[in-house]
């Protein structure tokens, strides 16, 4: 529990990707089975004890410390597991006598209850509690809970509750923590990807096989994850309608649908499955075959037709769904590729013959949560570009180039694939605020809030922004916010409204979240307007006009 | 049983002794005042004369010139003391930072301790807090929540180290008050071992100059403006909390962000500061020092100035002890903590 503790602590610290990347890895070679599988399943959220809940932890406290104290800290600390690992109460230290610590004596309506010997011996290991934790019942929980949190110090007991209670938050996803193994024992992470979802935690046979101790572990019969194929945005010219087949790129979020054995899998782009996120889907898939698509919200704006990606946002990062949100945001993958049917795997097909058996496979899918994403149907490049440059459609990105003899493989491979996006929208706006960014930003002052003129002549912040400049005119960005504020709130300055910033941006949306009533996707600083005069810069009526 | 303690008045910016016609570490300038230690919430500039410690008349010197040494100012050693007005006025060692004193006023018989901020843990850089008896204590209480319990010094110290170590192509900089916490964990890593130069932030070289003039050995120091950016990679850096994330930060090798202070025992704390390297030293007795305290001090009445003392009183309460909070305002609990 020591090495987890000092992990968890190091990565709540830790802002760079590559950092928190080498710290697991580190975790994962020198941590012993199956401590660090259950340590990686606790990072990425992978667990679940029923039986121990928040309110057991607060139960549990009040036997040890006072009701008030525990009310005022927690307050304070803002966090229960938190509070609760830092008020446990200790033995003094040795400077003193034995007066005076968090609990106090004869003051607490019940004395602590007895404590449960502890089991094993020694340090606490990750598996001992999380064997402890999932043979509670709801009744011996808070006893199981106190005689962990006993064996413990602080760190430790901060590790324990959250891994008991989840919200880890320490910015561990899937993604980086399959990048982590696959780093860890120099194995493809390709293979990673596959196997990660296949195996229940510990995964005891997945670092059997990293380690070359074991058999790469046989998935027939599972849903398991296959790791997409990706594309690259298109910088020539041109090319060649005669190799490549063009497509619709939708604005939604990328999913594959495994059904294997007899359990249906949604994964997201990064391989987290969101399955309990859309259970319709789930529902009405029932084919054995792993499809790759684009999962869109019908929107009754668009006639039946897919809404915009903000109306998709209200169906994100949900554990549950409830029937009003499953009514008002319907949700249905247009299909676009076929990765296995019927127990064959089609990924070494070249794509030709994959969309053919595509064509024919969509049918068997339920219409209503299922369609088949329209190759364009463009004479040449030119008449492509003219349609890309036409479309109007909301939930169109842009448009999607695939080479008609290439099979599918995981990653981004040069020539392949190419995504080719319609070009952003701009505007001009006005620098209001300023924050410093991380890591090695963190003395810089590098994103910004702009906004545009209100018809009443006031400037309504329409956006952030912290990318698109160089290095150079970051320094110049930040030496203008030094010299310019006007206010200081704690991390955030508020400067003169002098500077014009051409924002670039993918798409403007409808917002209830700002006082502009606006929300734009993907902005980012395209140039900076020193020669425009603020009062020059576009009004929200003109944003407005842009909404899809 | 006649009201104890009648003959101070706890002000909002101050503790006046009445008899005495004098302040205890007023916030606004005054006639007389006399000050527990040199912080600057406690220790303000303009008053006519000042009694306290003379490293603390001297820390008020550095930090506010000629005024801080005028002539009718007076410097009492620990355990000596003067009389004014019936009131017996006597200096005793906090353990706060050089210098740092308790008070202990006796008139007609009773007897009152105003602590200032202490801690009871050694200090390679200050004396040792003493406990002295009283009828009314007069405690601090900026970690007066039990989430605040402070872990050995020398582990966190290890820690630092440690992270050094760890990545020899970067610096470790520590933001630590100029004040006491800067020369504390300079003293500290002496302590353990660590005879590298330290490199510190310009605000910080005339107070450590003057802890050394007061027998405090801090080793070789550096100032990083007189230092090349690669030699001070592998190497430890203090400088005041304002300038870690500040330009001036950019002069050393991909710092790595420490914070030396109790705050730092929440790890959202930390965050929002944006600490990688959060490190609990602190110059203020944590929770268990604080009741501890209390304890053997044990006197008839405990009067709470600042910090948590809502945790405080409830403590009090629970354990059968009269107290109260005194709400003073001014003090500066963020920094230098």
């Amino acid at each position: 529990m020591k090495r987890f503790a000092a992990l968890i602590d190091r990565l709540i610290y830790t802002r760079s990707r590559n950092s928190k990347l080498a710290l697991i890895v580190n975790y994962l070679r020198h941590t012993p089975d199956p401590d660090r599988g259950w340590a990686i399943a606790a990072l990425t959220e992978s667990l679940d004890f029923p039986a121990v809940k928040a309110g057991t932890v607060r139960t549990l406290l009040a036997t040890r410390v006072d009701e008030e104290l525990f009310r005022l800290s927690r307050h304070f600390v803002g966090d229960t597991a938190e509070t609760a690992a830092l008020l446990w109460p200790e033995k003094p230290l040795p400077f003193r006598g034995g007066v005076g610590v968090g609990h106090v004596e004869g003051a607490q309506p019940q004395q602590a209850p007895p404590r449960p010997s502890p089991k094993g011996e020694g340090e606490l290991t990750v598996s001992e509690a999380v064997d402890a934790l999932s043979s509670a019942t709801r009744s011996d929980a808070p006893a199981v809970v106190a005689s962990l949190l006993d064996r413990l110090d602080a760190d430790g007991r901060y590790a324990l509750l959250k891994l008991a209670l989840g919200g880890m938050r320490v910015g561990v996803s899937a993604r980086l923590a399959k990048q982590a193994f696959a780093q860890a024992f120099d194995v493809p992470v390709d293979d990673v990807e596959e196997l990660w979802h296949a195996i229940p935690p510990p995964y005891a046979p997945l670092f059997a096989w990293g380690e070359g101790r074991g058999e790469r572990p046989d998935l027939a019969d599972v849903a398991f994850f296959r790791p997409f194929m990706l594309a690259h945005p298109l910088e020539e010219d041109s090319v060649d309608l005669a190799d490549y087949a063009a497509e619709w790129k939708w604005d939604g979020i990328r999913v594959q649908i495994v059904r294997g054995g007899s359990e249906t899998r949604i994964y997201s782009r990064g391989g987290e499955e969101i399955s309990g996120a859309f259970p319709e889907l789930v529902a009405a898939f029932d084919q054995e075959a792993v499809i790759d698509g684009e999962l869109l919200v019908r929107g009754e704006v668009q006639g039946g037709e897919a809404a915009s990606f903000n109306a998709l946002q209200q169906r994100l990062g949900r554990k549950t769904v409830s029937k009003k949100m499953l009514a008002d945001y319907p949700a249905f993958v247009r299909v676009y590729d076929l990765l296995a049917v019927d127990g064959n795997d089609l990924r070494s097909l070249p794509w030709t013959e994959r969309r053919r058996q595509l064509e024919a496979f969509v049918p068997r899918l339920a219409a209503s949560h299922f369609d088949l994403s329209q190759v364009i149907d463009a004479s040449d490049f030119d008449d492509l570009a003219e349609r890309r440059a036409g479309a109007r459609d909301a939930a169109i990105e842009g448009v999607m180039l695939k080479r008609r003899d290439a099979p599918y493989v995981a990653g981004r491979r040069a020539g392949l694939w190419y995504k080719w996006k319609r070009d952003p929208l701009t505007a001009d706006c006005v620098m209001m605020y300023a924050q410093r960014g991380n890591g090695r930003r963190a003395s810089f002052y590098s994103d910004y809030t702009f906004g545009c003129w209100s018809d009443a002549g006031e400037l309504l912040p329409v956006g952030k922004a912290y990318s698109g400049f160089t290095d150079e005119e970051l320094k110049w960005l930040d030496k203008f916010v030094r010299d310019n504020t006007l206010n200081r709130f704690g991390p955030v300055r508020e400067v003169e409204k002098s500077l014009v910033l051409e924002v670039a941006f993918d798409s403007i949306h409808a917002s209830k979240r700002h006082k502009s009533g606006l929300a734009m996707r993907f902005p980012r600083i395209s140039r900076i307007r020193r020669d425009k005069p603020a009062e020059e810069a576009d009004r929200i009526a003109s944003l407005q006009a842009m909404v899809t | 049983m006649a009201k104890a303690g009648t003959w101070i008045e706890p002000h909002p910016h101050g503790i006046y002794v009445r008899p005495a016609d004098l302040w205890i570490d007023p916030s606004r300038p005054v006639p007389r005042a006399a000050v527990t230690h040199g912080h600057a919430d406690h220790a303000r500039s303009g008053h006519g004369a000042v009694f306290a410690t003379p490293e603390t008349l001297a820390i008020m010197a550095l930090r506010y010139g000629v005024d801080a040494g005028a002539s009718d100012n007076a410097a009492f050693a620990y355990g000596d003391g003067f009389e004014r007005g019936g009131v017996r006025f006597s200096v005793h060692p906090a353990g706060h930072v050089l210098g740092s004193a308790q008070i202990l006023m006796e008139y007609r018989g009773e007897r009152i301790v105003v602590t200032g901020d202490y801690k009871r843990r050694a200090d390679p850089t200050c004396a040792r807090f003493e406990v002295v008896p009283c009828d009314i204590f007069v405690t601090e209480a900026t970690f007066g929540l039990p989430v605040f319990r402070h872990p050995p010094t020398s582990d966190e110290i290890a820690k630092l180290i440690g992270a050094v170590r760890a990545e020899p192509e970067r610096s470790v900089l520590v933001g630590a008050y100029a004040l006491g916490k800067a020369q504390r964990v300079i003293a500290e890593l002496r302590g353990a071992g660590w005879d590298a130069p330290i490199y510190i932030h310009g605000a910080l070289e005339k107070m450590c100059q003057l802890y050394a003039v007061h027998g405090v050995d801090l080793g070789e120091l550096r100032l990083v403006s007189e230092a090349d950016k690669a030699e001070m990679a592998g190497q430890i850096v203090l400088a005041p909390p304002s300038a870690l994330n500040d330009r001036w930060s950019r002069r050393l090798p991909d710092p790595v962000t420490a914070m030396a202070s109790g705050w730092m025992r929440v790890r959202q704390r930390a965050r929002q500061r944006m600490i990688e390297l959060p490190l609990v030293i602190s110059d203020h007795a944590d929770w268990d020092e604080l009741t501890t305290t209390i304890s053997e001090v044990n006197p008839k009445e405990s009067w709470i100035t600042h910090g948590s003392e809502d945790g405080l009183l409830r403590w009090c309460e629970l354990t059968q002890r009269k107290a109260r909070a005194l709400h003073l305002v001014g003090r500066d609990l963020e920094e230098e903590a």
